[in-house]
């Protein structure tokens, strides 16, 4: 670039101006960060009213746990929802873009949203991207035509079972099932096994563990179980609190709660068409 | 043991197309295996793209329900078109299209089998590559391997339905008996005039062949109260 030229503001696109200094640092030695992975367990099965998914709720930085209660069943309508194992950035991305490509498609069509639905505009974004968007996907609902539950994999692929285990603690959760699933369960029979498999994942799996999250979604209603259990209790604290050291003077201590509550009062009229 | 669980969702497979007097006889096993863990252990490979028309898929799972997703659209399109159901030989060709056209992009080998008024029963194999041959029979799959020499030997024209029913299912399952990547259920589909019967054989009701064992019932069940029911599908 000539030094005579006018500053022109960038135009859209990525800026490779860092690639530069990342190579500079790769040669010095730095390492890069890995991705944040949800090494995970993640489940899901249909019992005699519905679905339940469950997720454990680790996310790992490689060898470190970045996350000790992360979130992993991500809405994608009110009756369905996906839970997702793999790298955190992607599931995220994909179950966002998905949920908001459906609520559109809702309100084009004034229908509830459909399982399959859901399913092929998943499959069709992974398979296009050939794997390279590594989420692994439980995604479970309930619609006009009864309750659904499939398996997404990486590449584009899908199965439909009445039970399903994804993640990298998936053959413990497995083992679970096949020992322990019947048909026609009931709704608290099919928590705890759901629980029961999340568990021995987070047992027995070092990519997952903490806590158990849990979501029942029957016709007409969800229930989402957030921390259903806390099998990994923070036990020891420490008695001391924490103190600045003595030489510091405390001036002001001001708390500034970061989450205001607002109150949502609900619109007087409905919109007219 | 590295079970890689993120390598490519693939069908080991068994599948097998075989045409009788009157119609076809369709079969595979229900393996999909990621690696080396079962991801699926009770699939369906046989996959409806008309009425009439079925397609055995094998190689990569996502790659084979992309293409048969396609080819039935296709399919659908062309039917309303023509005003009559597609014939086997268009809905084989769509699909042969689709696998020559992309094949540095695909692995997958189907055999498509029906049955339509002008030609009766008829089945079309396309391995890898996208190359459409009509075939009195077709295997596929790693399992198909096994079976070469065994149809040479046990194939005959003018078979009865029941006779090529019994045939697939003894194929699949000498088939499941060698090769690790097949196993679970032998499911078959029979196409005829009078239209599309699917039936289901578990892996315990299959004949045992050379040095394999009875079935045992698990011990875990003593665990439950109740054995668990058989899971229909």
């Amino acid at each position: 670039m000539s030094k005579g030229m006018v500053e022109v503001p960038p135009k859209g696109g990525f800026s490779f101006d860092l690639c530069r200094r990342n190579d500079m640092l790769a040669q010095k030695g730095a390492k890069a960060p890995s991705y944040r992975k949800t090494g995970t367990t993640i489940v899901g099965l249909i019992f005699q009213d519905g679905v339940i998914l469950g997720a454990d709720t680790r996310a790992t930085e490689g060898p470190i746990v970045c996350d000790k209660n992360c979130e992993k069943i991500h809405y994608m309508a009110p009756n369905i929802y996906c839970c997702g194992a793999g790298t955190a950035a992607d599931t995220e991305a994909v179950t966002d873009m998905v949920s908001s490509q459906l609520q559109l498609h809702r309100y084009h069509t004034s229908r509830e949203s459909r399982v399959v639905t859901a399913l092929t505009l998943l499959k069709r974004h992974l398979f296009n991207y050939q794997g390279y968007v590594q989420a692994a996907l439980v995604l479970g609902g309930v619609d006009v035509t009864g309750p659904h539950l499939h398996t997404i994999y990486p590449h584009g692929s899908t199965d439909t079972l009445p039970f399903s285990t994804m993640g990298s603690g998936s053959l413990a959760a497995m083992s679970v099932f096949e020992s322990k699933y019947k048909e026609g369960l009931t709704k608290d029979e099919g928590i705890k096994l759901v629980t029961e498999a999340i568990c021995a994942g987070i047992f027995n799996d070092l990519g997952s563990g903490s806590n158990v999250d849990v979501c029942v979604i029957t016709k007409g209603q969800k229930e989402y179980l957030r921390n259903h259990l806390l099998p990994n209790p923070r036990t020891y604290v420490n008695e001391k609190g924490y103190a600045f050291p003595k030489k510091i003077e405390v001036l002001l201590t001001k708390i500034t709660p970061l989450k205001e509550k607002v109150e949502i009062v609900e619109a007087s009229d409905a919109m007219e068409e | 043991m590295d079970l890689n669980l993120n390598d490519e969702h693939s069908m080991g497979t068994t599948i097998i197309g075989v045409t009788y007097d009157g119609g076809v006889v369709l079969g595979a096993d229900s393996r999909t295996s990621t690696g080396m863990y079962v991801a699926n252990r009770a699939s369906d490979k046989i996959t409806q793209l008309t009425d009439n028309v079925y397609v055995c898929r094998s190689g990569s799972a996502a790659d084979s329900q992309i293409v048969s997703d396609y080819v039935r659209y296709f399919l659908h399109q062309h039917t309303i078109q023509l005003g009559q159901p597609a014939t086997v030989k268009v809905a084989a060709n769509l699909v042969r299209l689709m696998a020559y056209n992309n094949k540095n992009m695909l692995q997958t080998g189907l055999i498509v089998g029906g049955w339509d008024k002008y030609e009766g029963g008829k089945i079309y194999g396309i391995p890898l590559g996208g190359t459409i041959v009509e075939q009195p029979f077709a295997i596929g799959g790693s399992g198909s391997s096994y079976l070469y020499g065994f149809f040479d030997q046990a194939w005959k024209e003018g078979m009865t339905k029941d006779e090529a029913e019994q045939l697939v299912v003894k194929a699949v399952s000498l088939a499941i008996a060698r090769d690790g990547a097949s196993g679970g259920v032998v499911r078959t589909v029979i196409i005829n005039a009078d239209g599309v019967t699917r039936n289901f054989h578990p892996g315990d009701s299959l004949q045992l062949w050379h040095e394999e064992l009875e079935p045992q019932n698990s011990l875990l069940d003593i665990l439950n109260t109740a054995s668990p029911e058989p899971m229909n599908f």
